[in-house]
């Protein structure tokens, strides 16, 4: 009677029939896809992230212009530096949020509880990471090149950009964990984040100036190796400590 | 509670004594430089602070993943010990090396790669300290730092590598080739009074870590009788 009834209910009676000691593990693709997308449409039913990130790059830009006095001769020059550190802070602020999120409403431990390896969730969170800051980054350029009458809406600066933007999301995604377990949260990421992320940064600065600047491309493949050779080791790095930041 | 082990006490005075050797060597015993003149002598403490500063950040990375590994607090307490003493070593390096740098290059300091990258590291094994002092659980505590310390001493090499680039579209090359030339043109007595100086400064080292360790491991029982109180 009972197993017909479960096998009428339960249209999976594989599943049904495994050991109790098998648990069903999706794989590590569409878990960490499952992840994305939970973060994704928290985000846009609220936009509470990507608006704060946005509203803040703009505040930043508008204070370098007075700061830099950003006429057309420093302009050149300084381009790639204002955006990237705009890009840098508003990416910790998105980063602080998105950790403490799951920190507050002990969404942290119900990830930690779901049969998938740890590092879906870093993976997980980092790209939805590195989402959030390319939406803010794709809006912020088009805003930038009218404002200020230069074109950075090009397929080689985006390029750069989102190697650029990998490796902070990586590092970022790691040190986030780990500044949201501290006393002193918040205030904490950017000091740690910073001094670690610095040739991704710098690398990124020194590659976008480049394009700007119509330097040869053999100039800009330097910075550009750096930033890829970043990436991959950060995104290594990152994979096989993860583990230890998120133990109980 | 623990005796001092003999050895130690040994090394303390050793380290006494190796620090006034150098310190004669590099004021009085090494030649004075023919360009740069007397300033040059901070030369000796420069590079023997610079040498075990970078020595100790290497082995704290290396305890760190040695602590990810075995999970035992000793390789926490080395790496602690590591990075304190070093991080005091690598800013003694910089406050000499701008000691050096206001006469030869007239200014306190400039942004070259190695100054660049010493600022930045230093700030990363701050940040360091920042980080373990906001965690409670000693478990988590160790774990984290451990994470960080690797992090760090992957990303300060990179740094240095990332930022060469920025000199070439900045024409002043002071620095590297100036250091390059020096030791180059080391006489004998130079060579002695340097390499001593990097001895010394290892031996002190090794000693002020082995202080340090000795103090976390009381610091840990502390705290273990304190936990056993409030009980």
């Amino acid at each position: 009677m009972m197993d017909k009834k479960t096998a009428t209910i339960d249209s999976r009676p594989q599943t049904m029939n495994r050991p109790s000691s098998i648990v069903h593990r999706p794989s590590f693709v569409k878990a960490t896809l499952a992840i994305v997308q939970k973060d994704l449409s928290a985000e846009f039913r609220s936009f509470e992230l990507i608006s704060a990130m946005l509203v803040f790059s703009l505040l930043v830009i508008i204070i370098f212009n007075f700061a830099l006095e950003l006429d057309i001769k420093v302009r050149e020059s300084v381009t790639s530096g204002v955006l990237w550190t705009t890009f840098a802070f508003a990416g910790t602020l998105g980063l602080n949020r998105s950790m403490s999120v799951e920190k507050d409403r002990g969404c942290m431990d119900g990830l930690l509880l779901a049969p998938v390896d740890r590092s879906v969730i870093y993976f997980g969170k980092a790209i939805s990471n590195l989402i959030f800051m390319l939406i803010v980054e794709v809006i912020v350029l088009p805003v930038y090149s009218m404002l200020y009458n230069v074109n950075l809406f090009r397929l080689d600066l985006l390029g750069v950009i989102l190697l650029g933007s990998i490796g902070y999301a990586a590092v970022g995604t790691l040190l986030s964990t780990m500044s949201a377990q501290t006393r002193t949260r918040e205030v904490l990421l950017p000091i740690l984040l910073f001094p670690v992320a610095m040739p991704v940064l710098l690398a990124s600065v020194k590659a976008c100036n480049g394009l700007l600047t119509g330097a040869e491309f053999s100039e800009v493949l330097t910075p550009l190796n750096l930033l890829i050779v970043y990436d991959v080791i950060f995104i290594a790095i990152a994979f096989m400590v993860f583990d230890f930041v998120v133990e109980e | 509670m623990q005796n001092k082990p003999v050895l130690l006490t040994i090394l303390d005075a050793a380290s006494i004594i190796v620090l006034g050797i150098a310190t004669y060597l590099a004021l009085v015993f090494a030649p004075t430089e023919a360009v740069m003149g007397q300033v040059q002598r901070v030369f000796y403490f420069h590079i023997g602070t610079a040498w075990v500063g970078l020595l100790g950040f290497v082995i704290a990375a290396v305890a760190g993943v040695a602590y990810l590994i075995t999970k035992d607090s000793r390789w926490d307490r080395f790496e602690v010990a590591a990075v304190e003493v070093s991080t005091v070593f690598f800013f003694i390096t910089i406050v000499l090396g701008s000691i050096w740098a206001r006469p030869a290059w007239n200014t306190w300091w400039t942004w070259d790669p190695r100054l660049t990258t010493a600022a930045i590291t230093e700030l990363i094994y701050i940040a360091y300290f920042m980080l373990r002092k906001g965690i409670e659980d000693p478990e988590k505590r160790a774990r984290f730092g451990a994470v960080y310390t690797l992090l760090g001493g992957i990303s300060a090499p990179i740094t240095f590598m990332v930022i060469r680039l920025f000199r070439t579209i900045h024409p002043i090359v002071i620095g590297s080739a100036n250091a390059n030339q020096e030791k180059m043109s080391m006489t004998g007595d130079m060579k002695i009074a340097f390499f001593f100086g990097l001895f010394a400064f290892t031996v002190i080292f090794i000693d002020l870590i082995w202080h340090r360790i000795r103090l976390g491991s009381l610091e840990e029982k502390v705290e273990q009788l304190k936990l056993k109180v409030s009980m």
